[in-house]
């Protein structure tokens, strides 16, 4: 690479700021979890998975966590996929394709409104007092 | 494409040297065997300071930390922890306590730290500059070439409060304005990086994990005191360390970040290594700017001090690799907000090395004025073994220890030289109820003696007259006269010797006498060493009536000492005994005595 002048540091800093931001488990409060178990995986839960994480890099957002985690129970409803994050109850979206995945990074996540289609919510967790 | 994972394995010597490479490259080849290459990353960070532990393997963002990990682990962590999404548990990290898994902002030895000089250690990969710098790296240069000026820098030190950390805590700004007010064609930078406190390695695992922190900072003071050239000063037995440096010289010359006209600016600065051959001596300034200039390394009388006259007789900015570190944040964060960390009088945080019968040894960074406490329990998790807290050793050969009395002692430079020990680069070795405190005295005096220069007699002569003392008491030797005479040999030195290495050296003697001084007696006037470490002062016996005869004391004993019948009461023959302590740690009936 050349010498650099301000500008360019100042561009190479913005653009890889982000990559390390995502690495960072600091100020993370948004959390994405997809239930990756054999089930999952057979219905494609790998590619919902890849489009999260593309997803949210192009929108730019660090303060999300994609986990993964064995299956959420809702087998008929796979690819399962669950986002807590503050202002927003936590919610359980099923056949989350890739397609979805990306509405939810933008409706949900961005603009906080549910992507009503999806909601499998967590079996019972509605009369179950206490539960979230 | 971005990453789904991140694999982090620790880069440090320490792990390096238990095969932390190969776990990397395992790491590396389970990926792309899983076909996952460009889902996960796998960096290699810098020390995480959990070193009691190591190697570890962190994983993102699962927060997943892998500890004592092997490269044949690699497979299960790849396979199960990325693909599958569980966690292995068998490598997890346990709470010693608890013995429940941690997540990493649970686990007790990170609770109490503050990182501000190990901010990139363990997380960047200190051989890809582009990490550093979305870390905001190299932003404080940026800063101090576009908005300020040199006295703008000086103002900022001076709020920020920042003293040396490489022993004696003289501020930073005060060196650095006499430098910048001393007038001359040509001045130097110059980072002291010759760590030779036994058990020390701050400034070790900052080089290797956040080298350009180091050059950005001294580019900062070169700018500030109108320098041009910087030198570093490391010794040789650092290799890891020396070539992380050389590849971050490398890479921010070719990004302009160092040389010519930095970032277009008509500032230009470039850095130099220069290997040292390992003298303790040569962490002392003058001695260090004579080793640079090729001479043999010993000390001169200061004044003048390198601030005004330092390398080939030009005024010259040195400081210690982590009073560096600290810099580029003051700079970007302000000295306001790093005033408000730690104490009023010691601002900021300090790099510790805990080590010693600490159960967790590591690298700690804490804000100053933690008390003493807080780092040996809730970091330290204690004394190893349920063994008694003794006492803790600071400042290496030039400190003294604090005593349990003392354990809530808030730890900054005040407080520490009050207590008659010193903050030093920042070595904390843990002793427990089996240690020695004449043998520790004498074991850091026997290294003074072999590391001083020779150059005035009180260090050339005194040293060695303090550790001819101490080894006679060790020997049951002692005369009662021989107190009096260290203290006054220790008082003549620390007054009378040409640099700080002379003038610390009897620290550990005078500071045992001042905590310890019924435990020396006991080695003059009963000729017995109360921790049963002086092999002069003890001996083992077999107690007839518990012995069994099982005859394991006899097998272990290397010298063949002990007999007795199978199912007989053994005996050792006291004169051919080594006083190893075989027999004591191998009998399971407490049959074995010392005394």
């Amino acid at each position: 690479m050349a010498k650099m002048t301000l500008e360019d540091l100042r561009k190479l800093r913005k653009d890889k700021q982000q990559a390390m931001d995502m690495r960072s488990p600091d100020n993370k409060d948004v959390q994405v979890i997809v239930g990756m178990g054999t089930s999952g995986i057979a219905a494609g839960a790998k590619e919902t998975l890849n489009a999260f994480i593309e997803e949210l890099k192009s929108q730019g957002l660090s303060n999300v966590t994609v986990r993964q985690v064995g299956g959420l129970g809702l087998d008929h409803a796979e690819p399962t996929v669950e986002v807590r994050m503050p202002e927003m109850p936590t919610v359980i979206y099923g056949k989350v394709t890739a397609t979805v995945a990306r509405t939810i990074v933008r409706r949900h996540i961005m603009n906080k409104e549910l992507v009503n289609e999806h909601v499998y919510d967590r079996p019972a967790a509605d009369i179950v007092e206490g539960t979230e | 494409m971005a990453y789904s994972h991140y694999l982090l394995v620790c880069g440090g010597t320490g792990c390096e040297s238990s095969k932390a490479d190969d776990i990397y490259c395992n790491l590396l080849n389970e990926v792309e065997s899983a076909g996952l290459t460009g889902h996960v990353q796998v960096v290699k960070t810098g020390c995480f300071g959990f070193c009691e532990k190591g190697p570890i393997v962190k994983v993102l963002p699962d927060e997943a930390f892998y500890v004592e990990v092997k490269p044949e682990d690699a497979r299960e962590i790849v396979q199960e922890n990325v693909v599958k999404g569980r966690t292995v548990d068998r490598i997890l990290y346990k709470e010693e306590e608890s013995k429940q898994h941690a997540r990493i902002d649970e686990i007790s030895f990170y609770q109490k730290q503050f990182r501000i000089v190990l901010r990139n250690c363990g997380f960047i990969d200190p051989e890809n500059i582009e990490e550093y710098i979305a870390r905001d790296g190299y932003a404080a240069l940026e800063k101090v070439l576009t908005e300020m000026s040199a006295d703008d820098v000086i103002e900022e030190l001076k709020k920020s409060g920042l003293r040396g950390r490489g022993g004696a805590g003289f501020p930073t700004w005060r060196k650095w304005s006499f430098s910048k007010d001393a007038e001359d064609d040509q001045k130097y930078v110059v980072c002291n990086a010759d760590e030779g406190d036994p058990g020390a390695y701050m400034d070790r695992s900052v080089l290797e994990g956040d080298p350009h922190s180091v050059l950005e900072a001294m580019a900062i003071a070169g700018y500030t005191a109108g320098a041009d050239r910087g030198f570093i000063y490391i010794r040789a037995e650092y290799p890891l360390a020396i070539r992380r440096l050389q590849k971050a010289i490398e890479q921010a010359t070719e990004l302009g970040l160092l040389g010519d006209n930095i970032l277009g600016t008509d500032f230009s600065f470039s850095i130099e290594i220069r290997l040292g051959a390992g003298a303790f001596v040569c962490g002392e300034e003058t001695a260090l700017l004579a080793s640079i200039e090729g001479e043999r390394g010993m000390p001169r009388p200061r004044p003048p001090f390198p601030a005004a006259k330092g390398l080939w007789g030009k005024p010259t900015v040195i400081n210690n690799v982590e009073t560096w570190a600290n810099i580029p944040v003051i700079i970007t964060r302000g000295g306001d907000w790093f005033a408000r960390i730690g104490t009023e009088k010691s601002t900021g945080t300090k790099v510790f090395a805990l080590t010693g019968k600490v159960r967790n040894s590591g690298l700690v960074e804490v804000p100053m004025g933690t008390p003493l406490r807080d780092i040996v329990y809730s970091i330290g998790g204690g004394i190893a073994n349920n063994k008694k807290f003794k006492a803790v050793q600071t400042g290496g050969p030039s400190g003294g220890v604090i005593t349990a009395d003392y354990i809530d002692t808030p730890i900054d430079y005040e407080h520490l030289q009050e207590l008659g020990s010193i903050m030093g680069s920042g070595g904390m070795i843990i002793m427990d109820e089996d240690d020695c405190m004449v043998d520790v005295a004498k074991f850091y005096l026997e290294f003074t003696v072999e590391e001083s220069c020779g150059k005035c007699a009180p260090c050339r002569v005194g040293g060695r007259k303090l550790y001819n003392i101490l080894d006679k008491i060790s020997k049951g030797q002692g005369k009662p006269e021989h107190i009096e005479q260290i203290q006054s040999i220790g008082t003549a030195m620390q007054r009378a010797s040409l640099c700080g290495l002379g003038q610390t050296a009897p620290n550990p003697a005078l500071s045992m006498i001042r905590y310890f001084r019924e435990e020396i007696e006991a080695h003059i006037t009963e000729q017995t060493c109360p921790a049963g470490v002086c092999k002069d002062l003890i001996q083992y016996f077999i107690l007839p009536d518990k012995c069994i005869g099982c005859t394991l004391c006899a097998r272990r004993c290397p010298v063949n000492v002990i007999s007795g019948e199978r199912k007989q009461p053994h005996e050792i023959d006291q004169s051919g005994c080594i006083k190893c302590g075989e027999c004591f740690n191998a009998c399971k009936f407490g049959a074995v005595v010392r005394r």
